[in-house]
């Protein structure tokens, strides 16, 4: 009984995972023809995709490493884009928390986005879960969604070579992180945390080593979370 | 050109921060949770980095990176503005293919 519950508690993960292979897919395909318009070849690729899995991370470190930036500065940067993981570990934890630490290690090997949104709002809503179903319903949304990154990275990279050179590929890097950030800004602290980061990263353009993006990345956390702050100490007065 | 040395360090010291990060809470930390502070700041990274990162990049998107090129800044915009409107990444990102590409075509 079990057992089939489980299973099933798999395949409604995958069930539930499936519609965001048509997120994954794209950005995949997008890094592996970026990452090798770079002058990374299949292998450099794939390793990539494989051992980070972060599309933005990714996409970051990758920029960055073109502009002849120090490693320092590109590794905080790339890791900076990722924090949110953090996040979502943090969220997840009191859920999956106390499976066995091998699973734990695969878990967080493969918490990215979708993994966390699906897995964290089943649970909310089904408290019910026994600790096996939660952990095969989390496996089930990796499933696909993981599946599409690497497979689409390596399709990426193949065409990368071929593609024909009127394609603007140099404005694809900032259409895809346009169209990823402009559905996260979803209150006015959220806004105002990409605007301060806007001016600021525009005024220290000509700061080395790329050193503004850091600037304006703090700048604009402070002004979000400053902004959350005061928002919420007017709502408590008003009540 | 990437230098393939320090491509390498990278992909591994970004592979091993990224898995730490994921790993903090679910492995390390358990459900002790942060301080208000940091989860507020955590909040706002991807946020603000992100915008931080492309803003120069739609500012100084002409041929000698001294300013912004008109059809990439109309397609940076478009792309925001149906994301912002839709939610929908997939539609914000064929919207803005879709005015760069046809833009270059007609003003390229």
């Amino acid at each position: 009984m079990t057992s089939t519950t489980t299973k099933s508690a798999y395949w409604m993960g995958v069930r539930d995972g499936a519609p965001f292979i048509l997120v994954a897919a794209p950005f995949a395909v997008l890094f592996g023809v970026i990452a090798t318009e770079a002058g990374l070849n299949l292998f450099e690729v794939m390793s990539f995709s494989f051992v980070v899995i972060a599309g933005a991370a990714q996409f970051t470190a990758l920029e960055l490493m073109q502009k002849e930036t120090p490693t320092l500065i590109v590794l905080i940067s790339a890791l900076a884009v990722n924090l949110r993981v953090a996040m979502y570990s943090a969220a997840i934890t009191p859920y999956l928390g106390t499976a066995p630490l091998w699973q734990r290690v695969l878990m967080s090997y493969m918490l990215v986005d979708q993994s966390y949104a699906l897995a964290h709002a089943k649970f909310e809503d089904a408290p019910n879960m026994s600790l096996p179903q939660r952990t095969a319903y989390y496996f089930g949304t990796c499933t696909l969604v993981m599946g599409a990154w690497f497979i689409c990275s390596f399709l990426g990279a193949a065409l990368g070579t071929q593609l024909p050179p009127s394609i603007p590929i140099d404005f694809a890097l900032p259409i895809a992180f346009l169209s990823m950030i402009a559905p996260m800004i979803r209150s006015l602290p959220h806004l105002v945390a990409a605007i301060t980061a806007i001016v600021v990263s525009l005024i220290c353009i000509n700061v080395p080593y790329s050193l503004g993006l850091i600037i304006a990345g703090f700048a604009g956390m402070a002004a979000g979370s400053q902004t959350e702050v005061w928002i919420t100490r007017k709502q408590e007065a008003a009540l | 050109m990437i230098d393939k040395g320090s491509l390498w360090f990278i992909i591994f010291a970004l592979g091993i921060g990224s898995f730490m990060l994921r790993f903090s809470f679910l492995g390390l930390v358990g459900d002790r949770s942060l301080p208000a502070w940091a989860l507020r700041y955590l909040r706002y990274t991807a946020v603000a980095i992100i915008p931080a990162l492309i803003a120069p990049m739609v500012a100084l998107s002409n041929e000698a990176n001294t300013g912004p090129e008109p059809v990439r800044l109309i397609a940076a915009i478009v792309t925001f503005s149906v994301g912002a409107w839709t939610r929908n990444v997939i539609v914000a990102i064929c919207n803005g293919a879709i005015t760069l590409g046809l833009g270059l075509y007609l003003f390229g």
